[in-house]
């Protein structure tokens, strides 16, 4: 899922101060579950802001809608009559989200309440890890289902890269080193050969280097 | 105009298995405690959600009073530390903010501590009262 996490209040504040009339809308799936950005993050997140507001003397007004989800047309419109009578929108939405509503409402300016991190997974409660970095060629199932790209430090498709120590990486000796989760995952599942086969420079091209990526599918277009 | 001697409205969710009876056995024992305090019991600190204390904050309260079991002696095992976690967060907010994080104050005790229960009550009451009037209520009113 896509992990968020949320703006400080000034900041915030900062960003909507010019507005009398906002709507703060939560989003119903990823950052919700990364609890940045659903019904209980927008309550708190609109309280905060109200008072905020309230103390700088700021006539502020804060409504709260969380929909199920923001980078969908359909979901949408369930929040159409509650942006077209708020002044703007504070999205908790994920950046998808935040230009999705952007877009469809051109005459209303859209804030991003959270700053849209990673795609990762939870760890344990209250912890998120990066594990994809959306890099448009998977090569997982070289390494055994952890990804060098994302969960090592320099993005070795050839590694290890001798700095590590004992399982540490040397960039961040708090984090495991990738590579050695690849080989004891490969030996664990009799696939260590694959390490012998030296890996040719990855093609980046379907990556972020030529702008925004888009997929076409024909047989699903109408 | 003569100035109203302020008197701190407090909020204070009493957990069910501790709290809640300890402010019983403070009634049954005599003991007093200001009468600031208003009680809401709750069947576990740990079902108290994060926007609770800034909605009664929001609302006009000047001060947010959390009391939970001892730490390891909790009725489902970790609620008092779920809320302990969560109250801490709701400070910092409250910083962000820039309301005082002493407004919100968690406390444990035991279904037994009649006396520190009204000592805890009475400690949050001078607190609130030195810090004065919840900011929020004073710019409601000056409106």
């Amino acid at each position: 899922m896509i992990v968020a996490q949320r703006k400080n209040i000034p900041d915030l504040l900062e960003i909507v101060k010019s507005h009398k009339k906002l709507l703060v809308l939560g989003c119903g799936t990823c950052v919700t579950v990364c609890l940045a950005g659903g019904q209980r993050e927008v309550s708190i997140i609109a309280s905060a802001l109200r008072m905020s507001a309230k103390l700088k003397g700021l006539p502020l007004e804060v409504e709260e809608l969380t929909i199920e989800r923001q980078c969908d047309n359909v979901f949408l419109e369930q929040a159409a009559d509650a942006i077209t009578r708020n002044d703007a929108v504070l999205s908790l939405g994920c950046g998808a989200g935040v230009q999705a509503l952007a877009e469809r409402y051109t005459n209303k300016p859209v804030y991003a309440g959270l700053d849209t991190t990673f795609i990762g997974i939870l760890e344990e409660r209250g912890v998120w890890t990066e594990k994809c970095a959306a890099c448009g060629v998977c090569v997982l199932h070289e390494y055994g289902g952890i990804c060098p790209i994302t969960r090592c430090a320099k993005h070795m498709l050839n590694g290890p890269c001798s700095g590590s120590s004992e399982d540490r990486c040397e960039v961040n000796p708090e984090r495991q080193c990738a590579w050695q989760l690849i080989y004891k995952r490969l030996k664990d599942i009799g696939q260590l050969d694959r390490l012998k086969k030296i890996k040719p420079p990855k093609n980046w091209n379907r990556s972020q280097s030529g702008g925004y990526r888009t997929i076409i599918r024909e047989d699903h277009r109408v | 105009m003569k100035q109203e001697k302020f008197e701190p409205k407090i909020l204070a969710f009493c957990c069910h298995y501790c709290a809640y009876s300890s402010a019983d056995l403070a009634g049954s024992m005599r003991i007093q405690y200001p009468p600031n305090v208003r009680i809401i019991r709750t069947p576990c600190t740990g079902r108290l959600e994060t926007e609770y204390f800034m909605k009664a904050l929001e609302n006009g309260a000047d001060g947010v009073l959390i009391a939970g079991c001892l730490e390891g002696g909790c009725h489902f095992v970790e609620g008092n530390l779920c809320a302990k976690r969560r109250v801490n967060y709701i400070r910092e907010m409250l910083e962000e903010i820039g309301i005082e994080k002493e407004r919100l104050r968690m406390v444990n005790v035991s279904a037994a501590m009649g006396r520190p229960l009204a000592e805890n009550i009475t400690d949050m009451v001078e607190t609130v009262r030195k810090l004065g009037p919840n900011p929020i209520r004073q710019n409601i009113a000056s409106k």
